[in-house]
């Protein structure tokens, strides 16, 4: 009998996963088995200009490539456990597979709050249903509060204020996207969507929801009382690894994976995408998760080296990976582009051309030297800096 | 092959300009210039960007 790959999740990750199992010259069976009922589709529109527009499968489906017309995709169903012992995954429907080798592609869900009050009216966007669900909500009638100021509820927000809603953003942090950029540069975005009508309700928390059957409101943790009839929680995500329990994984952030991104000790398994807790060299070392765009495919390629080294289809690639993290986030017309690892840069940022706010790049150091970059416009200077951090490392 | 990007969805940001500099360059105005019938041999060059491409504005025929 030959070989079989199963590849669990079927959204970007494990297309790509799938894609460079051929591209690598794995000919055997390629099963792809994911929760959700569509062929794999590109998340990022969804809170962005597809929740402006229309929210539809085909306008965010990935192309297939010809390569990957004899996977078999079983949709609509969920992995329900996992023996790694014995090599095989169990669904939900009963059904069980046994596989040569795995692919970890099962990726993040939103987190929800646990704020007491009525559920209908709030949304959390990660798939076509909930992008669905809340375009149809939306419009220059709605009043919408957007929990969160991360990259996701920022986006929802403009998208939201540019269909005319009323729109407020309600956080703990004191500037929106602090995390990822910084003090300065979170607040001149803060001002930003201020010019385009968005209020910010800051260092504040949810106590409450309001209303009986549905959202008609909430209470702060300061006392004030906001009018919302559509709420969005964008406040992070958890990771979909409850199938992978009783294995003896580390699964206390994602599933902890080696540089080549196999599972720890697990010959044969292997992990992409935003679920895989990877050590990057460029860096510290330190192993993360990493939930940008970029990450699938770059995980996706290594990963499947890593598997037919391990299903003895071709031999040891020592190449260490070590990929440059790039992220994106469009709100209204600035096109907001992240490199390398800013997070790691936050105790010596600088401006380091234009200004905060107009088109600018701001660089994030360690021991003076250039971890991250963030851009805002100024497209023409992106392979500048990207070259520069990929010469810089970390790395001791 | 013939590589086509739809000018109205491409942002300009430039990804598929580091996995195939030899199709799509960023011009000093900052918009995206490509060739539209690069050579066989750049097929794995120019897919790539094709799947890195943020806004899957690239579309590759024949
Ligand atoms: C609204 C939104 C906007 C974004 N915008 C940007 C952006 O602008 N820039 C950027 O860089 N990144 C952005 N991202 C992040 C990017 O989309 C993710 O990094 C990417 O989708 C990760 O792909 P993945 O395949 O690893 O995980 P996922 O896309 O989460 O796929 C995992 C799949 O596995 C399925 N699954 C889970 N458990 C099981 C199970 N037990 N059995 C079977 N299937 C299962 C899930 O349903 C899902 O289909 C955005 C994400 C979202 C949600
Ligand atoms: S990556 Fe896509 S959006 Fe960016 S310049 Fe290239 S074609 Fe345009």
């Amino acid at each position: 009998m030959g070989q079989r790959i199963v590849i669990a999740g079927a959204s970007m990750g494990g297309l790509r996963a799938a894609e460079r199992l051929r591209a690598s010259g794995y000919t055997g069976e390629i099963v792809a088995v994911g929760d959700e009922t569509h062929m794999p589709y590109n998340r990022p529109p969804l809170s962005k200009e597809a929740l402006a527009s229309e929210v539809t499968h085909e306008a965010v489906a990935f192309r297939l490539r010809p390569a990957v017309a004899d996977v078999t995709w079983r949709l609509g169903v969920p992995i329900a456990s996992a023996d790694l012992e014995a090599r095989a995954v169990r669904l939900a429907d009963g059904a069980e597979l046994a596989y040569d080798g795995l692919v970890i592609a099962t990726g993040m869900r939103p987190r929800r709050l646990p704020t007491p009050g009525p559920t209908a009216g709030r949304h959390v966007v990660r798939t076509l249903e909930d992008a669905c669900a809340l375009r149809s909500e939306l419009g220059p009638d709605a009043r919408v509060l957007v929990i969160g100021a991360g990259f996701i509820g920022c986006e929802v927000a403009a998208t939201a204020r540019l269909l005319g809603a009323d729109v407020t953003v309600v956080a703990p942090e004191a500037v929106p996207m602090r995390r990822p950029l910084g003090d300065d540069l979170g607040a001149a975005l803060q001002r930003r969507h201020e010019q385009q009508g968005v209020r910010f309700l800051l260092g504040r928390t949810v106590a409450a929801f309001l209303g009986e059957d549905r959202v008609t409101g909430a209470e702060l943790s300061d006392g004030t009382r906001l009018d919302a009839g559509v709420v969005v929680e964008a406040v992070g995500s958890a990771s979909n690894t409850e199938w992978l329990d009783g294995n003896g994984l580390d699964l206390s952030d994602g599933v902890l994976c080696d540089n080549a991104l196999r599972v720890e000790g697990r010959p044969g398994v292997v992990a992409v995408g935003d679920v895989a807790r990877f050590p990057n060299p460029r860096y510290d070392g330190v192993a993360r998760r990493i939930e940008h765009w970029s990450i699938p495919t770059d995980t996706a390629k290594r990963a499947a080296v890593t598997l037919m080294t391990d299903l003895g289809l071709s031999g040891h690639d020592p190449a260490p990976f070590a990929p440059l993290p790039t992220f994106w986030s469009d709100q209204y017309d600035l096109r907001i582009q992240s490199f390398g690892a800013p997070a790691l840069g936050a105790d010596d940022i600088r401006v380091l051309e234009g200004d905060l706010d107009g088109e600018v790049v701001v660089g994030y150091h360690t021991d003076g030297a250039l971890v991250g970059v963030v851009l805002i416009g100024l497209p023409s200077a992106v392979a500048r800096y990207r070259a520069e951090l990929m010469r810089n490392s970390v790395a001791a | 092959m013939k590589v086509i990007v739809d000018m109205d969805v491409c942002k300009d940001h430039g990804q598929c300009v580091f996995s195939a500099p030899e199709v799509f360059q960023i011009n000093e105005n900052g918009r995206l210039v490509y060739e539209a019938e690069p050579d066989e041999s750049l097929r794995d060059a120019v897919e790539e960007a094709a799947d890195v491409c943020p806004l899957q504005a690239i579309t590759i025929e024949g």
